[in-house]
């Protein structure tokens, strides 16, 4: 069975030199939730941009395959991939505030999506939009449709941009950190809108998060990216179940489990930051902040498999953490 | 948006008031007048006369609230040398300086937006950084300096323009281009910044996202938030041309209000100076208004202010 979106060995550089990803593989199925997780500054929003081919100038990118419903993206001429682009995948930002255009209305904003891939009357785009906005949960749309976008909170912005994305029916939605910048009670409702939306429209759902507690709540698969790397994929329940990387079981580490956390033993933390990677890097990129790294870690790091659909990027067997007192 | 018309145009009268003030006080500080219009071989008697004739003898606050008077109703009293109502002066050469500044902006438009949005869209290329030389350049130059050179070349050497006079509209080219150059450098360098920053900007972002074309990313979402600054600095700029074809209008001797602000000043005609500096005034004042009322059209976060 082929995936909605495939994506193998991405490669992304700024200006010829920054590595911002670096051969990172993944897949996305069919009306599944799939969570990129990491830091900041690991490349999970330049992975979304580079699959929407939208990344800022200077940025370069190159893959050993990047197909999404059997297109193969990396092949597409910048008009073809703009065809592609609100039509069959659709993007929505972490930037509810600044992502819809100051200058004109949200109807405006919503119709054009829908005549430039679809043609038909301003009209009728408007009719869809404001649908869709009665879909995503906003209130009477029809006077939506004539308001600027600073006359909406945060939590309406988004939800007219998942609205937006949703005008052509797309068969892929990339959300990057869509409630980063959201009230905690608004990000629990957009998450439920999404999950719902996912059923409806029979979406597949790039996440991009850093918060442990969506990917928990929201993800069928999920692929933990470090320094521009997938360094482990895994079904939700098995990377929480039985997490094998060491920066997956870090990044668990650092999250209050209710019952678990004890009032005297601190919150685990992972010393020092995501390093930036120059050329001719080899071995592993985690290994100077690791407690398990040895020589070896400088060498060619093998790809493990730990279970169904389950492989992380590790010189550690499966369950190694098993094996050794923690 | 009522309102804000409302404000702008209160404040636009008070500045219009103190731009009064400031021209009848400034004139009377600049000597005695009765002694220049008596001549240089005037007795003290006739002198005396003279200023007894206009009015010159009464207190200074008199004068200044009979001139106002009368201003606003359009009176502006006679010129001491032309044998005319001032009115009728300003009204002969307005539109020869109408013409003037609107051929001045329009081309300064036509030439920087297009040179601004293609700077922008090159940015840090040998393109945008021969843009960025011709508007140091161009901001270096001065215009009466340019206004020569062109006479030179057009006037005399190739003989395609006129060099002076106002009969045809060949006459208003050379001075078209030369105002024209006063504004375009900064016109450029805000076009180019402002397409910078809006092309870099999470809305266009979503633009792209939506698959858009290239150029209704570039002429309708980038350029109507670039277009913002623009348009302000588009009005301050024709305010200055209307000030500074006094320069360009004594050069090329086209007969508008420029030059008759010119002429009257060398000759102390209070009254004719007076009322040039006021017209200008309203100029400047009626184009930030009209400014203000674009920019509120264009930035709908402007509409509530």
């Amino acid at each position: 069975m082929s995936a909605l979106l495939e994506v193998e060995e991405l490669q992304v550089t700024f200006g010829g030199r920054t590595a911002a990803v670096r051969g990172a593989s993944f897949r996305v199925e069919k009306g599944e939730t799939h969570c990129l997780v990491g830091e900041s500054g690991c490349g999970k929003s330049v992975t979304a941009l580079a699959v929407m081919s939208l990344l800022a100038r200077g940025g370069h990118r190159s893959a050993k395959r990047m197909s999404f419903a059997g297109t193969d993206l990396t092949s597409l001429s910048d008009r073809e991939m703009a065809r592609l682009r609100g039509n069959r995948m659709a993007m929505i930002f972490q930037e509810p505030m600044t992502s819809l255009n100051p200058a004109f209305t949200i109807g405006s904003q919503m119709a054009e999506v829908l005549t430039r891939h679809k043609g038909g009357s301003r009209a009728a785009a408007l009719d869809r939009a404001a649908e869709l906005m009665g879909r995503v949960g906003i209130t009477a749309p029809g006077m939506r449709l004539g308001q600027f976008p600073h006359q909406l909170s945060g939590g309406l912005r988004q939800r007219v941009m998942i609205a937006m994305a949703l005008m052509c029916d797309p068969e892929l939605l990339i959300a990057d950190e869509p409630t980063t910048a959201l009230d905690v009670t608004v990000q629990a409702q957009i998450l439920r809108l999404l999950a719902n939306l996912k059923r409806e429209f029979g979406l597949s759902i790039l996440l991009i998060t850093h918060d442990l507690g969506i990917v928990a709540r929201v993800a069928d698969h999920v692929s933990v990216m470090y320094a521009g790397e997938v360094v482990e994929r895994a079904p939700t329940a098995a990377l929480f179940r039985a997490p094998q990387h060491p920066y997956t079981r870090g990044l668990l580490s650092c999250v209050p489990v209710p019952g678990r956390v004890q009032r005297d033993k601190p919150l685990g933390s992972i010393p020092g930051v995501v390093p930036a990677i120059g050329a001719g890097f080899a071995g592993c990129a985690f290994r100077s902040r690791c407690a398990h790294a040895d020589e070896t870690c400088a060498r060619a790091i093998p790809r493990r498999e730990a279970g169904d659909a389950h492989d992380y990027l590790c010189r550690l067997e499966p369950d190694w953490a098993e094996l050794q007192p923690a | 948006m009522l309102r804000l018309i409302a404000r702008r145009l209160a404040i636009g009268v008070l500045v219009a008031l103190t731009v009064m003030t400031l021209a009848f006080l400034l004139t009377r500080l600049s000597g005695d007048l009765a002694i220049s219009i008596a001549g240089p071989s005037a007795t003290q008697a006739d002198v005396e006369i003279v200023r007894k004739a206009y009015g010159l003898d009464r207190p200074l606050y008199v004068q200044f609230f009979a001139w106002t008077g009368r201003a606003m109703v359009g009176d502006f009293g006679q010129s001491y040398f032309f044998k005319d109502s001032v009115a009728n002066l300003i009204q002969k050469r307005l539109p020869i300086t109408l013409t003037l500044g609107l051929v001045g902006l329009s081309l300064a438009l036509v030439i920087s937006i297009p040179l601004g949005i293609l700077a922008a869209l090159r940015e840090n290329t040998w393109i945008d950084r021969s843009v960025t030389l011709f508007t140091m350049v161009g901001q270096a130059v001065p215009s009466f300096w340019l206004a020569l050179i062109l006479m030179i070349v057009l006037g005399l050497q190739l003989g395609v323009l006129p060099i002076s006079g106002t009969g045809t509209w060949q006459h208003f080219v050379m001075p078209g281009i030369v105002l024209a150059f006063t504004a375009i450098p900064a016109l450029t360098r805000l076009t180019r910044s402002g397409m910078i920053e809006a092309m870099a900007s999470d809305y266009i972002r979503t633009a792209r996202a939506k698959g858009l074309s290239r150029a209704r990313i570039i002429f309708k979402h980038a350029l109507r938030n670039a277009a913002i600054p623009v348009v302000s600095i588009a009005a301050v700029q024709l305010g200055f041309m209307l000030g500074g074809s006094i320069v360009i209008e004594t050069v090329f001797a086209l007969h508008g209000v420029g030059y008759l602000g010119w002429e009257s000043i060398a000759k102390n005609d209070f009254p004719v100076v007076q009322a040039v500096v006021l017209v200008l005034a309203v100029f400047y004042i009626g184009l930030t208004l009209l400014a203000d009322i674009l920019n509120a059209l264009l930035d709908p976060r402007l509409r509530t202010g």
